[in-house]
């Protein structure tokens, strides 16, 4: 099996979703608040997955655009939830050696007198491992 | 009425209003709110990959802790309660992670999602109600037109949190009436704030806010509610710096006259 296949499977295996139950409405795209933000969109991401190019997708910005606030899970109409699948993605890069997001080193010089507790605890569970 | 309740980090510190105005308005509304002993993070956002088991560990522990005491668990921070009522989906739905779950934890007897997990605001709307809610006001904030900001995390994904209609939710807006004062309907209010992306990606959460805060504006609204933290640090980095942003709990307290008995207010 070759790497990309490989990981794919993973990636469905991970997040739970078939992507072959996409209809492609493009639903999700329109409803992501980070579309403009994001390379690669919610409802291309789908089929990225089912056609196994995941060496895009590991390398795709939108895995740190997404900001999992489930609009595009909550109006899917086949339930294919590609929130998840990008999560997926996400959760294969940064189980990887060396592949963290964010880094401590990196905190001081984010943080500000007012940041609560929850961003930090959030985006440290979403950038690494 | 007894109830667990479940505080979480960020009330504990940067949030500390959003937990001291809810615990004085739950005395003066009858119902109490018993700590978690030994609570602990709930990791801010619910882990989504499905063999995620250790991140969710301290969840389980919490609403088994609420089990053992036979309560009903509250929450209060939106990404508290998000987490912890998807892990107890989880924990009740999904045969893997239960299992998974309680052979690490090893209970006296294996936790399968039998609390009940509600929102202080659920509490509000189902155990208290509005109506009864609306007499026991004494300052009714009469004239304060009040944008209810939503968010995500209270609201989707729709059929496991089943907080009120995500694409159209009223809770905050019935509050609002409860107290006295006169809800503004906007469109943006169950978009997203920009959520952690505001650590790395200021600006993008910033424009995120900044169309909130218009959208609200044009519509009426004088003041924004909110039940979470991070919306409402979110929410001031706007650009737009003159629309306050308040937890709902602040206007609670103030509208049942208990507000002057949280230290230093």
């Amino acid at each position: 099996m070759s790497t990309e296949k490989k990981q794919a499977e993973q990636i469905k295996e991970i997040s739970g979703v078939n992507p072959l139950k996409c209809m492609k409405c493009g639903k999700c795209s329109a409803s992501c608040p980070s579309y403009n933000e994001m390379d690669i969109k919610p409802h291309q991401f789908v089929s990225y997955v089912q056609n196994e190019d995941i060496e895009s997708l590991v390398n795709s910005k939108s895995l740190w655009k997404c900001l999992s606030c489930f609009a595009c899970v909550e109006r899917c109409p086949r339930d294919v939830k590609p929130g998840k699948l990008i999560d997926a993605a996400r959760q294969i890069v940064v189980r990887q050696k060396g592949q963290d997001y964010l880094l401590a080193d990196e905190i001081p010089e984010l943080l500000d007198p007012d940041v609560p507790q929850q961003l930090l605890v959030s985006a440290f569970r979403r950038y690494r491992r | 009425m007894k109830y667990s309740y479940y505080p979480g980090c960020t009330l504990k510190n940067k949030a500390q209003d959003l937990d001291a105005y809810a615990r004085v308005s739950a005395k003066a509304l009858g119902f109490e709110l018993e700590e978690i002993e030994n609570w602990q993070c709930c990791g801010g956002v619910y882990p989504l990959g499905s063999d995620e088991i250790a991140t969710k560990l301290s969840s389980v522990r919490a609403l088994n802790d609420a089990k053992e005491k036979g309560q009903d668990l509250i929450t209060l921070c939106s990404a508290c309660h998000h987490v912890i009522k998807r892990v107890n989906d989880d924990m009740k739905n999904v045969d893997d992670i239960r299992n998974r779950a309680n052979n690490y934890l090893q209970l006296d007897e294996p936790y399968a999602g039998e609390t009940k997990v509600l929102h202080y605001l659920e509490v509000l709307r189902d155990v208290v109600g509005f109506d009864k809610l609306k007499e026991k006001v004494v300052n009714p904030l009469t004239g304060r037109k009040i944008g209810a900001y939503y968010g995500c995390l209270l609201l989707r994904p729709g059929k496991i949190l089943q907080f009120d209609n995500p694409e159209n939710p009223k809770i905050l807006e019935d509050f609002i009436k409860a107290i006295g004062a006169e809800p503004v309907i906007y469109g943006y209010r169950n978009e997203c704030c920009g959520g952690y992306v505001s650590l790395k990606e200021k600006e993008m959460a910033k424009n995120m806010c900044d169309n909130i805060v218009a959208n609200a504006k044009d519509m009426g609204a004088e003041m924004l509610i909110t039940a979470c933290p991070l919306c409402m640090y979110n929410l001031n980095k706007s650009t737009d710096s003159e629309l306050p942003v308040v937890y709902f709990t602040e206007l609670l307290a103030e509208a049942l006259g208990v507000k002057e008995e949280v230290a230093g207010k």
